[in-house]
């Protein structure tokens, strides 16, 4: 280590790192799908990462209200309000889509057919497991398609801030809010890193420039591994 | 000659007793059987289970009906939205009971429901608060809880086009939860934009077919509100 990046180190670990905002997250996340995957984009920050696939590339987007093929946002120029998306914003249609009953659209996300998912999260935990229905049970919870589209997506990667606001980790070795899924998690994009979830935990598969490895292990509750 | 066209919606809500389970189409503003539901009030059936994705919002509608105090519980996924505000007070003052369902969940025990199916084995909620209590079973190395069908009395569905067979068209997101609830009920009612001729729907376009059905009323009350602001 140079005497510079340990400087960085050692003052990252008073001051708060910003890393990667939202969009760049959305937009790292974007580069990792490949043309012909079906892909169901949770509320919020994953809804974004649409916006960032390229446009020579093929990538159809399910809502899991029934749309297999959502376009961006509607505008007034194209206005419909007969179709809404999951988070129930007024959405446009690619060409090709197609739009089925609530229980057809989750036979196809129970069945196995979405290649991925993307949610936000508030924790997860080195084995998979994640939370990002409610933060406690005192208060009634809503809990809308998550846990299906946890368990019945190929994949689910999480796009979620690194710590909490105050600090602390959100990545840990046990979630200690209410789970959305038990071990399925495969990936996590943060502000400061991309991880793998695998046998061994997580593993580093990106850095943020802004940090050292020690500090983003100090921001993390379980132990990051390298790759190999 | 079989017409299941009412003029009144007196006439649509005829017979439904108190302690009927209802389940409701719709998904957010669009595809809800509002015009139903108000006159589901004005009826004045008492103790319902309401089964639907959400709880209501504003004032009318679901709202309307668990304002006026005829829901004693609620099946749903998402009872919790901007402007949920009759079922939190509801809860706050313990009148209301809620069962917490999966979204995917609750369209399958509808679907089992109107298929006679009475339970099935699923991995959604499976090591979580939702499945907790649930019976657990193993198939080719992964866990399922078993979830039992819903099955009810009324079913309230918003359409686009009917005819007086009943058939019925949705469109776009209007479909929603309207095809599995119009399933799975002793009695379904259908609100419906648009009456069509019988044989203008082709029988490839039936989203859903009139033995289904019960009653259809004529309610073209327009389209949905703008759901985001836009420029």
């Amino acid at each position: 280590m140079t005497a510079t990046t340990a400087a960085a180190a050692k003052s990252q670990g008073a001051n708060n790192v910003r890393g990667w905002g939202r969009k760049e997250m959305a937009a790292r996340l974007a580069q990792d799908i490949p043309e012909g995957w079906y892909v169901n984009l949770g509320i919020g920050i994953p809804l974004a990462v649409g916006d960032y696939i390229p446009a020579d590339r093929e990538v159809v987007l399910q809502s899991e209200n029934g749309i297999v093929g959502m376009g961006p946002l509607q505008t007034r120029a194209n206005l419909d309000t007969w179709i809404v998306n999951a988070g129930k914003q007024n959405v446009t249609l690619m060409k090709g889509a197609a739009m089925v009953s609530h229980s057809d659209s989750f036979a196809m996300i129970r069945g196995g057919h979405l290649d991925l998912c993307v949610l936000g999260s508030f924790e997860v935990a080195a084995n998979g497991d994640f939370a990002n229905w409610t933060t406690s049970l005192k208060s009634v919870p809503a809990v809308g398609g998550a846990m299906d589209l946890a368990v019945g997506a190929q994949r689910i990667w999480l796009i979620m801030e690194h710590t909490a606001k105050d600090g602390k980790p959100r990545l840990l070795e046990k979630c200690t809010m209410p789970l959305t899924a038990p071990s399925v998690v495969k990936r996590v994009y943060t502000n400061l890193a991309v991880v793998d979830i695998t046998a061994r935990g997580f593993e580093l598969v990106e850095m943020n420039p802004e940090i050292t490895f020690e500090a983003l292990q100090e921001r993390t509750g379980a132990k990051l591994h390298k790759k190999g | 000659m079989i017409n299941k066209i009412v003029q009144k919606l007196a006439d649509a809500m005829a017979g439904i007793k108190d302690g009927s389970t209802v389940l409701l189409g719709g998904f957010g503003a669009v595809g809800q059987p509002n015009q139903l539901l108000d006159a589901l009030t004005e009826q004045g059936a008492k103790h319902l289970t309401v089964v639907a994705n959400n709880a209501g919002t504003g004032r009318k509608g679901l709202a309307g009906l668990m304002a006026a105090g005829r829901v004693d519980k609620i099946i749903c996924s998402f009872p919790r939205s901007a402007g949920s505000v009759v079922f939190e007070e509801l809860q706050a003052a313990g009148k209301l009971e809620l069962e917490l369902v999966a979204q995917g969940t609750l369209a399958e025990r509808i679907r089992a429901g109107g298929a006679g199916i009475p339970a099935f084995f699923t991995a959604t909620a499976y090591g979580t608060y939702i499945g907790e209590g649930k019976e657990v079973r193993e198939y080719d190395g992964r866990k399922y809880i078993l979830e039992r069908a819903i099955k009810a009395d009324v079913a309230l569905v918003e359409a686009w086009q009917a005819d007086r067979w009943g058939n019925l068209r949705y469109r776009t997101s209007g479909r929603n939860f309207n095809p599995v609830m119009a399933t799975a009920a002793d009695l379904t009612i259908v609100q419906t934009q648009h009456i069509v001729e019988l044989g203008e729907l082709g029988p490839d376009d039936i989203h859903t077919p009139s033995i289904y059905v019960d009653r259809v009323i004529h309610i073209p009350y327009g389209d949905p509100p703008m759901a985001q602001p836009m420029d």
